[in-house]
């Protein structure tokens, strides 16, 4: 994608888009919504007229071609099957329109049954099927034309949360197997994290950050970024001139207000733990410090009680620091000690 | 106490309803009766519910007094002829009103709406001038052609394919399926009970329709049945309500047959339309 613009009536949706997504590479589009992704990834598929730039697929600008000309499937979120249609038309009609004999159509299908689960259900009506079959159907009506790019549209946002896990798996291992480019939709974090390769991080209209999912967590570009991935999201609290931020897995807690709790500590401060959250495994605080409010999540091995006194720590090398102004990252290096909100240094 | 009231509100209901239903079944039930009847039978005062002896002769004096065969062949044609034309105008108007953006797009559905409000009694003169210069009056064509397209039937539809999900008519494009493809393998079986009802309508209005074949024909070899059975009116010995009722109950009949089979559409079309 080079410079792709959307405007709807002089509302620009999408910003000068650059990006370059790898042949076979599984990119998950993320952000919240109203973000540009779900307008992007219909601009690729054809179904969004491009306002200004290129699209190009293998090398081959395809802003004017039929969405069905472009060698694209896309699953969309609530899978639209032809409801009149049985399974197995659902997932021949393409083929039946790309000029496939009916023969070879039969056989492809078949085989395409096989392999997503569906051979004995071939003859119902997407009305008869649950929810995960009917994400099946439209998942083998995609794979049967052997298209070059994947699209999907928040395609397991209608299933719930078990089928959703199952369904995760599925997707990276088909991913793997096909070795096709998977273009994903998604405003769930933990979708883009598990499934993504690359991950591109989207807000209003414009990239934020693109890279893989280790880097994205690791290195956030900016403070969008850092506060958009990771559950809970990172703590920020910002200073005169920049904001410093940690993840709460990275905060240490003490009892009490001891003065020295970790000799190499970047950041350390004092309050009361105002809630918690058990999660099982660990436990969410909620802390009421002197430089805001933070939270930290800890093993659930012993349990502090709310309204305990508290000590929060963070060691140097995991603290962030970004620009008050633009939000941007900068380099993660020794915090001025007059820098440090007013909780102080270790 | 609270039972009792239920119980009396339900009596109360079940007697509207059967009132109500009896004010349309009465016609029904009279004609029916009446076309088993003798002639000093009908004019008996006071009238007698059941016939005393069936007259199945009436339907025989009916069918032999005209070209009935003629009439049934031709009211066929004409009701079937007007739908299918229908069918093609208004499946392609309808998907155009209701998925494509086109300048003047409201103006012209104003315009279809318009054409549902004026009956054909307003416009007949000028249509009729039109088809004599074209030498079509007094044939099957006359009886067609005015009603190729239907303002009812591309508003039913259009409400219909409005109600298609984007993504369906999508995923379609993305199937390489083309405009035409989508229109007919997609939205129209979607419509199905829609058009199961549009078509009943159509057809039943058709079927009826007296004023129409009335002006336009003027000879046995194209008349309608509704026509051909006032005819039996004009026969000689005054008028023969029995042998009239007799020809009513033909002509009823088939519509009767269709609705009785068509009926879960039609209930399916309006369910659909009131959610």
């Amino acid at each position: 994608m080079q410079q792709v613009v959307k405007k709807y009536n002089n509302q620009t949706v999408v910003k000068g888009l650059d990006l370059v997504i790898p042949d076979g590479s599984f990119t998950v589009l993320v952000g919240p919504s109203g973000c540009g992704k779900s307008t992007t990834l219909r601009m690729i598929a054809g179904l969004e007229e491009i306002t200004a730039g290129d699209l190009l697929i293998d090398g081959q600008r395809v802003n004017d071609l039929a969405p069905g000309k472009r060698d694209v499937a896309m699953v969309f979120q609530n899978y639209a099957l032809y409801p009149t249609m049985n399974v197995f038309d659902n997932i021949a009609f393409g083929l039946l329109n790309r000029g496939f004999s009916k023969k070879d159509c039969k056989r492809m299908v078949e085989e395409i049954a096989e392999i997503v689960g569906l051979s004995s259900y071939l003859q119902r009506k997407p009305a008869e099927l649950s929810g995960g079959q009917r994400q099946r159907v439209a998942l083998a009506r995609a794979m049967v034309k052997k298209p070059r790019v994947f699209l999907m549209d928040e395609p397991l946002s209608n299933l719930d949360a078990k089928l959703r896990n199952q369904m995760r798996v599925e997707l990276t291992s088909l991913h793997k197997q096909l070795g096709t480019t998977f273009i994903y939709v998604t405003h769930d974090q933990v979708e883009a994290m598990t499934m993504g390769d690359q991950i591109v991080v989207m807000n209003e209209g414009e990239i934020m950050q693109k890279a893989s999912p280790f880097e994205l967590y690791q290195q956030p570009a900016n403070l969008f970024v850092a506060q958009f991935i990771g559950s809970p999201a990172m703590n920020i609290l910002p200073t005169d001139k920049e904001s410093i931020g940690f993840r709460p897995e990275k905060a240490m807690l003490t009892a009490g207000s001891a003065r020295t709790i970790q000799p190499a500590a970047g950041f350390v401060d004092h309050g009361r733990i105002v809630a918690r959250e058990i999660l099982g495994s660990d436990v969410l605080y909620y802390v009421s410090g002197r430089a805001g409010k933070i939270i930290a999540r800890k093993a659930a091995d012993e349990l502090l009680a709310e309204g305990t006194e508290v000590t929060v720590s963070v060691a140097a090398e995991h603290l962030y620091r970004f620009d008050q102004e633009t939000g941007r990252a900068l380099s993660v290096a020794a915090i001025k000690q007059e820098s440090l909100p007013s909780g102080g240094l270790g | 106490m609270h039972q009792s009231t239920r119980v009396a509100a339900r009596w109360i209901e079940a007697v509207l309803l059967v009132a109500v239903a009896l004010v349309f079944v009465f016609p029904f039930l009279w004609m029916f009766l009446t076309a088993f009847k003798t002639m000093p039978e009908v004019y008996q005062f006071p009238p007698t519910w059941l016939p005393e002896t069936w007259q199945f002769a009436n339907f025989e004096t009916a069918w032999s007094s005209g070209p009935f065969l003629r009439y049934v062949i031709n009211s066929v044609l004409v009701a079937i002829g007007v739908l299918i034309i229908q069918l093609l105008t208004a499946v392609p108007a309808a998907y155009a009103f209701a998925r494509y953006r086109f300048r003047g797009r409201n103006f012209l559905f104003g315009l279809a709406l318009i054409a549902l409000m004026i009956p054909p009694q307003v416009i007949f003169l000028p249509i009729y001038v039109e088809l004599s210069h074209m030498g079509l009056i007094n044939t099957l064509w006359s009886l067609v052609l005015p009603y190729g397209a239907s303002a009812f039937g591309i508003f039913l539809l259009r409400q219909a394919f409005m109600q298609v999900p984007d993504e369906v008519i999508e995923a379609a494009r993305l199937d390489s399926a083309s405009e035409w493809k989508i229109m007919w393998r997609v939205m129209v079986p979607m419509a199905k009970p829609v058009l199961v009802t549009f078509g009943l309508f159509s057809f039943i209005y058709h079927w009826n329709d007296y004023f129409w074949p009335l002006i336009m024909t003027n000879s046995d070899e194209v008349r309608t049945l509704p026509v051909g059975i006032t005819m039996l009116k004009a026969a000689e010995g005054g008028k023969q309500w029995n042998v009239i009722m007799a020809g009513n109950m033909m002509l009823v009949l088939p519509i009767l047959a269709i609705f009785f089979f068509a009926q879960r559409h039609i209930m399916k079309a309006f369910v659909y339309q009131s959610k």
